[in-house]
């Protein structure tokens, strides 16, 4: 009944006050993970895109901001069912999220058909980086390979003989294992694949032990991370071998991994620790706005997708009508991002560099620190088969 | 006389509401309620078919999400290679499913209650494990259906009012066909074979077969969910084999109210517009949800419906 | 595929399968005795773990965090008992299901809102944080060991206590005629709680030692369960020596399938289709093997006679 009024307002509304769309609230709908072990995830992305309006003070692109906060279970058809809910319901015109690709996947098709712009602060499957690129669909985090291809190319570049690797037995598992490899030429021990949520690696690490191994690169996110990360130290592995990952050991995980983290590298194209004025405002209005827990990438990208439809909408004068002008907006990336270098390229991916980061701590708690700059406006690989432009 | 047609009037009264929530969709988020009430029938098909094994045989599978992803795996396989045409697709979908229900009906009906209960769930997270690792199908993270399945050519399935009556026919012919059944002579024999097997059997029924065709008609209408499940979603994962989905179909079935066949739409419905409801009001709407099914076991024996009369009675009596 | 590798996938299957036995301990003897389906058994095993990591913060002090935990973990237990489960015992199997799938979904999200979303961990106690060497270069972590030593003790005393115990005798006499038990005067209701709570301790036990392992978060309980009911199926319902057997028995061909599967398949494929088809047999191993037990045996290995 509330729906009908306020559709019956809306269009009352709609013949005399025309011009007056800038006051009207603009409606962004965010698809996350809220419920299950990977809520953690979720609610890093939640409260980024949260933080992001409450630093602009309430608004985005000069308008108000109301926003639609839908838990995706970590199950695609329900994700499908929350992104049409947010498009045809709650007439929202842009969508945010989601943390996984499998739910990216799923939501893709009934956002962008939908008419509303979709922005992923994290998942960036290969696909749509390539021969499926959408222009309706941008991307503030990576192309997923690329954390990946950081270790690899550190391992290369480090000069290691001989590696072992192990991901889950997903899609976004072997694309990690395919991403290491492109760059690493030495020998890989052994390639594993676990199931997806595996919690107990005691066999995994007997045959680790066993392979003689320089270094282990790993791809276990969120709880499995945990798990994988504590076992290992527990095996006395730690100190035989290095401990190479992409989104193994992150600020959503440390606080459960704490000390047996320290010293373990990660790929990331962003740490909390990043040398600019706004990163630090920004990680200190974290901290402070949600009890203490310092940001992980999740949270800097929802930030980074805020501050992109902040400097879009503006540009087109807060207008979401005219999609073509925003979309075109959109494409020049008119905001300053959280990790300083920041362009998208032809398939609406980022352009932008990367990093060896190496879990440190500070004070009584752990963050990622930058080591080494790995990769400098590095451009996804996938990019050259996408014929949108 | 009476009681037959207060018996009859609830699930017409179900089927008209059904029939009209359109019209009266179109005044609100058309899509979206059309979306959503097209979920509560496609998972209506899924328990009316679970609740004719538990409700009328005592067959309680804790592995009926399989088929629901067996038919919806083989249309969205199809459609990837380029094959919509539902006259082939449907088909397909429910020999497969069929198949799949006679040869683990085989082994499972060997075993007896809570025994049966686990085998189901057995072979239920071996086809989970098998649709996650079909890699050049999307393995765990799903595939997307390029488009809905089309009839001889035409997409008559691509607007989403369509899709809606053309679930409906499907629910309504699967009810009829499970009352059928019910009635029928072998339906009277499965009946049978709940309260007493070894009657049955000393009667001189074999038991075993006519529960396994049981089996495999419930397999069937699973597989149907799952082909019109994809359709409706376009999209497909192993998620919807999961052992959770089975007990999802599981808790419909007695909410709305066991061995009652249109209990369980009434189940489907009130299991996903609370799941809907409950969280749009708050992230944690399980904290609610938990408990309800815990009051409604303790409290509305015979589910929804079995409260419903309850109420009903008490309030005639004065 | 070396020698002391199978060694060592072995002590993990070992370890595996008397975490599982713990849990499945519990599950079987309220199972056989008041044949109550009790799926919120796995939120129990959670429990144990979130509340250990609570008073570990509190006191600092693992034992005393066990203790304690044990403690809380046996009071809620008995309060759901109370509230809850008590009116469950003469419903039927689907109904007990449905319900204590309720109390699942409420815990664990009430779990999340209490200790929050981010998985937690329980550090090793000192005493037992080192690794012992098996053989040159092959570790072992002693806590590993800890859990192995500490399951086999659970069990050898569940045994001398259902066998030579009076209330042991009549849990035995329970799980085959608990009417008649009841008509020569046992009061039944005593013997359920504690068997109840018996239960719920051993998931609690099981929580906080595996939580130095494994990170404490919600919903840690759901995937134990399944396979704490394979178990109890496999072995035979209400059969304690069932539940052992078949919870070793599940956990080596868990562990060592998912660690020589893909070496196995290489042998008769090439190496990129093993390792794609390798693990997802691996996963399925254990449901064919229950498949298969009950195919042969419907009523489990070990079945209480009597039912």
């Amino acid at each position: 009944m509330n729906k009908l009024l306020s559709s019956v307002a809306a269009v009352a509304l709609l013949g005399t006050a025309c011009t007056a769309q800038a006051q009207e609230k603009l409606k962004i709908g965010v698809v996350t993970t809220l419920s299950g072990p990977a809520a953690v995830l979720g609610q890093q992305l939640r409260n980024g895109l949260q933080l992001a309006i409450k630093d602009n003070g309430g608004k985005l692109g000069g308008r108000e901001v109301e926003l639609f906060v839908q838990d995706d279970e970590l199950k695609p058809d329900v994700a499908v069912s929350k992104a049409k809910a947010l498009i045809d319901r709650d007439k929202v015109d842009f969508v945010v999220g989601p943390i996984f690709s499998n739910i990216l996947v799923a939501i893709m098709k009934p956002v962008t058909e939908g008419g509303a712009f979709l922005i992923s602060p994290n998942a960036g499957t290969s696909n749509f980086a390539g021969k499926e690129c959408n222009p309706n669909f941008f991307v503030t985090s990576y192309q997923n390979d690329q954390n990946h291809e950081v270790m690899g190319k550190y391992a290369q570049d480090a000069g290691m003989k001989k590696v072992f690797i192990m991901a889950p037995n997903y899609p976004a598992g072997k694309d990690s294992l395919a991403g290491f490899k492109r760059f690493f030429k030495g020998e890989v021990a052994d390639e594993v694949y676990v199931p997806l949520n595996q919690l107990d690696y005691s066999a995994e690490l007997s045959k680790i032990a066993a392979s003689g191994s320089e270094a282990v690169f790993v791809f276990l996110p969120g709880g499995m991370g945990v798990n994988f990360v504590k076992q290992f130290r527990q095996a006395g592995l730690a100190d035989k071998m290095k401990f190479l990952s992409a989104f193994t050991v992150d600020e959503s995980t440390l606080p459960a991994q704490k000390e047996a983290a320290l010293g373990f590298f990660g790929g990331a194209n962003w740490a909390p620790d990043l040398d600019n004025a706004q990163n630090k405002k920004f990680v200190e209005g974290y901290q402070k706005e949600y009890n203490g827990a310092i940001p992980a990438t999740y949270a800097f990208q929802s930030y980074d997708a805020g501050l992109l439809i902040d400097g879009a909408l503006k540009a087109v004068g807060g207008k979401t009508d005219n999609k073509d002008a925003l979309r075109a907006a959109l494409e020049k990336a008119p905001f300053t991002s959280l990790r300083g270098n920041f362009k998208f390229g032809a398939n609406h991916y980022p352009i932008q560099d990367f990093y060896q980061v190496k879990v440190v701590q500070v004070g009584d708690k752990f963050a990622t620190s930058i080591d080494k700059k790995v990769f400098t406006d590095y451009t996804d690989p996938h990019a050259k088969d996408c014929k949108m432009k | 006389m009476n009681f037959v047609r207060r018996t009859e009037a609830l699930p017409i009264a179900i089927f008209l509401v059904l029939a009209l929530a359109p019209v009266a969709a179109s005044f609100g988020a058309e899509t979206y309620l059309l979306n959503l009430f097209t979920r509560v029938m496609i998972y209506g098909i899924a328990a009316l078919a679970l609740d004719f094994l538990c409700g009328y045989g005592g067959l309680v599978s804790f592995g009926h999400a399989a088929f629901v992803g067996i038919g919806a795996y083989t249309a969205a396989i199809f459609g990837a290679h380029g094959v919509s045409e539902i006259a082939i697709t449907l088909p397909v979908a429910l020999i497969v499913s069929a198949l799949f229900a006679y040869l683990t009906g085989t082994v499972c009906l060997r075993t007896k209650s809570v025994y049966f209960i686990m085998i189901t769930l057995a072979f239920g997270q071996m086809i989970y494990f098998v649709a996650g690792s079909l890699s050049p199908y999307g393995g765990d993270d799903g595939l997307t259906l390029k488009l809905r399945s089309t009839l001889f050519g035409f997409p008559i399935l691509q607007n989403d009012r369509a899709l809606y009556y053309a679930v409906l026919l499907f629910l309504l012919g699967s009810y009829l066909l499970l009352r059928a059944v019910v009635a029928s002579r072998f339906g009277r024999v499965f009946r049978g074979s709940k309260e007493n097997p070894t009657r049955m059997a000393t009667i001189g029924f074999h038991v075993f077969s006519y529960q396994r065709v049981a089996y495999v008609i419930a397999g069937c209408l699973g597989g149907l969910s799952g082909f019109l499940l994809a359709n409706a979603t376009e999209f497909v994962s192993p998620s919807y084999m999961s052992w959770q989905r089975s007990g999802e179909l599981i808790i419909m079935v007695l909410f709305g109210g066991i061995g009652t066949l249109h209990g369980a739409i009434v189940g489907a419905a009130a299991f996903l517009l609370l799941e809907d409801m409950l969280g749009g009001i708050t992230e944690n709407w399980k904290l609610i949800f938990g408990p309800m099914l815990v009051l409604i076991v303790l409290f509305a024996r015979g589910g929804l419906l079995g409260l419903a009369t309850s109420i009903k009675e008490r309030l005639s009596r004065g | 595929m070396s020698f002391t590798l199978l060694i060592v996938q072995t002590l993990n299957g070992l370890q595996f399968g008397v975490l599982l036995f713990l849990i499945a301990a519990g599950l079987t003897l309220v199972f056989g005795v008041m044949d109550f389906i009790n799926l919120a058994h796995g939120v129990q095993y959670m429990l144990g773990a979130y509340l250990a990591v609570m008073f570990y913060a509190l006191t600092g002090n693992f034992l005393i965090a066990l203790v304690a935990a044990l403690g809380a973990a046996l009071l809620l237990g008995l309060l759901l008992e109370f509230t809850v489960f008590r009116h469950l015992y003469d419903r039927d199997h689907l109904e007990q299901v449905i319900a204590t799938f309720g109390i699942i979904l409420f815990l664990n999200q009430g779990v999340k809102v209490v200790w929050g979303a981010a998985p937690l961990s329980l550090p090793i106690p000192d005493m037992f944080a080192g690794t012992v060497v098996l053989s040159p270069g092959i570790l072992y972590p002693v806590w590993r060991l800890m859990i192995i030593g500490s399951g086999l003790a659970v069990a050898l005393i569940l045994y001398l206590l259902v066998t030579r115990t009076r209330v042991g005798m009549l849990v035995r006499a329970g799980a085959t005629h608990a009417n008649i038990v009841s008509a020569l005067g046992v009061d039944i209701r005593r013997l359920f709680m504690i068997v109840f709570g018996f239960g719920t301790m051993l998931a609690a036990f099981a929580g906080v030692m595996i939580a130095p392992i494994l990170s404490v978060e919600p919903g840690m309980g759901d995937s134990v369960l399944i396979l704490a009911f394979v178990v109890i199926v496999i072995g035979g319902i209400g059969s304690m020596r069932g539940a052992f057997i078949a919870a070793l028995l599940i956990g080596l061909v868990d562990t060592l399938g998912r660690s020589f599967a893909i070496d196995i398949l290489r042998l008769v494929m090439p190496p990129s289709p093993a390792r794609t088809v390798g693990p997802a047999i691996a996963s399925m191993l254990i449901y064919v093997l229950m498949a298969l037990v009950l195919y042969f045996r419907p009523a489990g290995l070990f079945p209480a006679k009597g039912r």
